[in-house]
């Protein structure tokens, strides 16, 4: 009963919050901007050509109609068209949007992988040399700014290495000579469905550094939350008591302790998927990977408002559905956290 | 120096690591080996030269000694950081202490406002707003505290829900003490203070924030030296010419690292005494 209208509050809750997030982008795509009409009708417009473009934006009517015009065109999956290239925003956002939901979960998965074992790992030997590089190695990896390590781990494994591509989804050779029909949008996917093997190991490959680059925050964070949430656990009484039983210690740490730090683990697949989808901005326009990111940073300088607003909108939506999932899992799994 | 020992040795080489860099940002014009460039003057006969005895960072795409625009460049992130924070407490702060105190419909009106600016992906709306109002130092300052002050709202409403419920408030009341005065005088200094630890602590992620918007050409104009800006511009020369880009993002990421490490030292001092959880 008290998890059914917790569900319910959520979900009425999270409905609320894409209304707020959509009037939010409204105002800043397009009132702030100084002329949408100007920039719609391309470089150096005249004036009638200014004034049919408000007539085609719809500018003249009052703010409520065109917010009501745009929150529904957004529902229906229509977002316009881009004023650069004059292509319509929503075939783009297919392409691009699976591309960065790849790299996304990707680089979720890398951060939990890496994080969470880390994070086991160095509580359960607190104050070893182990334990301190694993603390160091988070506060490096926390303090250090996305687009400069992307940067670093290009020329380290590019450049000098030459063991991992520089940048891209896949190889020049398959995709301009033997492209991958698109059925997914995921390469990783497509390339299965294709039943294309070569192509699933390129793709992968090519996925290693930006996937890399967006885990090590996360990562660094997950470690930390870990390892302070097992420190908690281990000094409770019923490790205390399978310990006196003689279980064996790995069976203690992954099986009685790990399990208590699932509600923390949760959060940080919220936390790194959202960082994942912020940090696209920067990873995406330096390891050339066609996904929103790129998209959204390509558009600033030329102002292509509609396509930033798209974007934004469409990531946005992902993220709280998302966590959305997040919360109603914690609450099956942990009841408790119905009751708050 | 009681104080340093309290830190600890990675809190005190933290401070050490910011204070030079404030030293840096406040003395540039005397310290900078080369001010006018490091102001923005090109240097042309000598573009993109490898570190060197002359230029000990070597010079960018305009011939500018490295270490100098570094130095300036401390001035732009220093005062980002610190403007962000302070931006967003200010807005913040308010909110969270009228949603706190006054409950009700004034505490579910601004919570779910908040929730709206929390539902984006940070990084997103501060393109968004930063593309909206145009490049520039003040305006990217803005974006990025207008995806800031949420937490501080968050934060400051449940200290204050704590504090509303202490007797001295309560006692308060019943004295007839108006509203707006006990909200000043009585709460406002016990629930900015875990805020203030708070904003020094985020001085970090707000100078990450400000130099990943300026990387996307959405911070400082030019010829003025930021940091994020400057890793952009290495980028067209990078790896080949790596020092341009890695100049400045060595400095973001020690300075960043910097105010990691000294948080940590000042949560860990406080977090230091906890009762046994089981």
């Amino acid at each position: 009963m008290d998890l059914a209208r917790y569900i319910l509050r959520r979900a009425l809750l999270s409905a609320f919050v894409v209304m707020g997030v959509t009037f939010l982008v409204f105002v800043v795509a397009q009132v702030v901007p100084s002329d949408p009409a100007a920039l719609y009708a391309g470089p150096r417009p005249n004036a009638e050509q200014i004034e049919k473009a408000r007539v085609t934006l719809n500018l003249d009517a009052p703010l409520p109609e065109r917010f009501a015009r745009f929150a529904v065109s957004m529902a229906t999956g229509d977002f316009g068209v881009s004023y650069k290239s004059r292509r319509l925003i929503s075939q783009d956002l297919r392409v691009y949007l699976p591309a960065t939901l790849e790299l996304a979960v990707s680089s979720t998965l890398l951060a939990l992988l890496i994080g969470i074992p880390a994070g086991v790992a160095t509580a359960a030997r607190q104050g070893s040399w182990g334990d301190r590089l694993g603390s160091l190695g988070s506060i490096l990896a926390v303090a250090m700014p996305t687009f400069f390590f992307a940067m670093l781990l290009q020329m380290i494994f590019a450049s000098w290495l030459g063991i991992l591509p520089l940048s891209g989804r896949l190889s020049r050779e398959i995709s301009i000579s033997d492209p991958l029909p698109f059925i997914t949008g995921f390469n990783l996917i497509d390339a299965m469905l294709a039943g294309r093997p070569q192509v699933f190991v390129d793709a992968l490959w090519h996925l290693i550094l930006p996937a890399l680059t967006l885990a090590a925050y996360p990562a660094g964070i997950a470690m930390r939350l870990t390892r302070s949430a097992m420190i908690d656990i281990l000094s409770r009484r019923h490790i205390t008591a399978a310990r006196a039983l003689g279980l064996p210690e790995r069976r203690i740490l992954y099986g009685h302790a790990l399990r208590n730090a699932v509600g923390p683990a949760l959060t940080m697949i919220g936390l790194s998927f959202a960082f994942a989808l912020t940090g696209s901005v920067l990873v995406e326009i330096i390891f050339a990977w066609p996904g929103l990111g790129r998209y959204v940073s390509d558009s600033i300088l030329s102002k292509d408002f509609p396509v930033i607003a798209a974007a934004t909108l469409v990531v946005t939506v992902c993220y709280v559905l998302m966590n959305l999932v997040i919360d109603l899992t914690q609450a099956v799994v942990d009841p408790r956290v119905a009751l708050k | 120096m009681s104080v340093l020992r309290r830190l600890g040795l990675g809190g005190s080489l933290g401070l050490a690591v910011i204070l030079t860099f404030a030293l840096l940002a406040v003395a540039a014009p005397l310290l900078a080996p080369y001010p006018g460039q490091g102001m923005g003057d090109p240097n042309v006969t000598a573009k993109l030269t490898p570190p060197s005895a002359e230029f000990w960072l070597g010079t960018d795409h305009l011939g500018r000694d490295l270490l100098s625009r570094v130095i300036y460049g401390t001035r732009v992130s220093m005062s980002a950081g610190l403007m962000i924070v302070a931006v967003s407490l200010l807005v913040g702060l308010p909110v969270g202490l009228l949603a706190g105190y006054f409950g009700g419909w004034v505490d579910e009106a601004l919570m779910r406002v908040t929730d709206v600016f929390l539902a984006f992906p940070a990084l997103l709306l501060a393109v968004l707003m930063a593309a909206a109002l145009g490049p520039g130092l003040l305006n990217s300052i803005v974006a990025v505290s207008v995806t800031w002050w949420p937490w501080y709202a968050r934060m400051a409403r449940a200290e204050v829900l704590v504090l509303r419920g202490q007797p001295y408030v309560e006692a308060a009341r019943l004295m007839g003490v108006s509203h707006p005065r006990i909200l000043i005088r009585h709460i406002l200094p016990g629930a900015a203070r875990p805020l203030l630890v708070q904003a020094a602590l985020d001085f970090g992620p707000a100078l990450l924030t400000a130099s990943a918007l300026s990387f996307l050409g959405l911070g400082v104009l030019p010829p003025t030296a930021d940091w994020g800006k400057m890793v952009d511009e290495g980028r067209k020369f990078f790896p080949d010419r790596w020092w341009v880009s890695t100049a400045p993002g060595v400095a973001i990421f020690l300075l960043a690292l910097a105010f990691s490490v000294l948080g940590d030292a000042l949560r860990g001092r406080e977090g230091g005494k906890r009762d046994d959880p089981s």
